[in-house]
């Protein structure tokens, strides 16, 4: 990948206490796609990032869906949420060692449902792989990132909102 | 604008091949790192390691693996661990496998987690695609990265690797 304009740094949060979600919001449409890299952990231990996404403001009705396939040292496995109020992403651990990236393809078009990828890494869990959608037409401006269980994400997680250009 | 998505070192294999790649004196100055790998083995072998500093202890992993018939999941447990595909010599001619690594906040005083995606293809019934949870339990910012392959045997010519520093602001 070309150097620069391609791989441009929209918003970076450093959680420096222990918080319920992160939120990048004002998202600009002039990017292709956006990608989150998360170095993150909870109060609990490992779990899942829920990701619900919006424009103006956060979606919290059953229009989400996520299909997910994991390996835990032992065995692989694969399942599917329907109809939920969130997508689901990355992972999280009881420190920060775990890590995660979501993708949203083409946020910013208004006629196609989006689709997300991720990817989870959690070495003392999981390696887990997800493709999640939102059944909306609206471009996407703002996200929120909360954990699975609804614990706080505790003080040093890191999360870095990236704009990826076409060209 | 800012130069955020930077190659800091790259690495072409030579004619004879190697036994490993190495980038050393990594400069502290990016957020993230990204290895983006293409790699053959000079005999049979389908991984690689990622060493960090020279180190051959504290690193632990979880993989998830899938053959083209069936997915599986295991821990490696080396030190270093596997974290990347590498082309089997007996899998087709000219081809290489491809990865990424990606190493976030590598110069922090926590332990270091990163990933793996590798995939590698073959004209048979077999080929593997694996992705990798790893985490390198020292506090010690990266330095210097030795991509090695499996059983010790070589990388052949044309491998490449490149390395990447990703900066957040």
């Amino acid at each position: 990948m070309a150097a620069g304009s391609t791989y441009t740094p929209i918003a970076t949060t450093t959680l420096g206490s222990n918080q319920a979600s992160v939120t990048f919001s004002g998202i600009s449409g002039s990017y292709t796609d956006l990608i989150i890299w998360t170095n993150a952990a909870n109060t609990a231990g490992n779990a899942a990032i829920k990701v619900q996404v919006g424009n103006s403001s956060i979606d919290t009705g059953s229009n989400y869906s996520t299909t997910y396939l994991y390996g835990n040292g032992s065995t692989a496995t694969s399942g599917r949420t329907t109809s939920a109020t969130s997508m689901i992403a990355a992972r999280t651990a009881s420190t920060l060692t775990a890590n995660g990236y979501i993708t949203l393809q083409n946020y910013s078009n208004t006629t196609t449902y989006k689709t997300m990828l991720s990817r989870g890494n959690a070495a003392n869990e999981m390696a887990v792989a997800y493709v999640g959608l939102w059944r909306s037409t609206s471009a996407i401006n703002i996200i929120t990132l909360t954990d699975e269980n609804a614990n706080n994400f505790i003080s040093g997680s890191t999360f870095t909102l990236y704009g990826i250009a076409a060209a | 604008m800012a130069n955020t998505y930077t190659l800091i070192a790259s690495s072409t294999v030579g004619a004879g091949g190697a036994s490993n790649i190495e980038f050393t004196s990594i400069p502290s100055t990016y957020t993230d790192l990204k290895l983006v790998t293409s790699l053959r083995m000079s005999s049979s072998g389908q991984w690689y390691t990622l060493k960090f500093n020279n180190s051959t202890s504290t690193y632990s992993d979880r993989y998830l693996l899938g053959s083209g018939s069936s997915a599986a999941s295991g821990i490696d447990g080396g030190q270093p661990a596997l974290a990347g595909s590498a082309e089997d010599s007996t899998y087709t001619a000219n081809t290489f496998a491809n990865s990424e690594n990606y190493i976030p906040n590598y110069t922090s005083s926590n332990y270091k987690s990163y990933s793996g995606d590798g995939v590698q293809e073959n004209n048979a019934t077999a080929s593997y695609m694996a992705f990798w949870a790893n985490l390198w339990s020292t506090t010690s910012a990266i330095t210097s990265i030795k991509i090695e392959a499996q059983g010790g045997v070589n990388f052949v010519q044309y491998s490449t690797a490149y390395l990447y520093g990703i900066s957040n602001s």
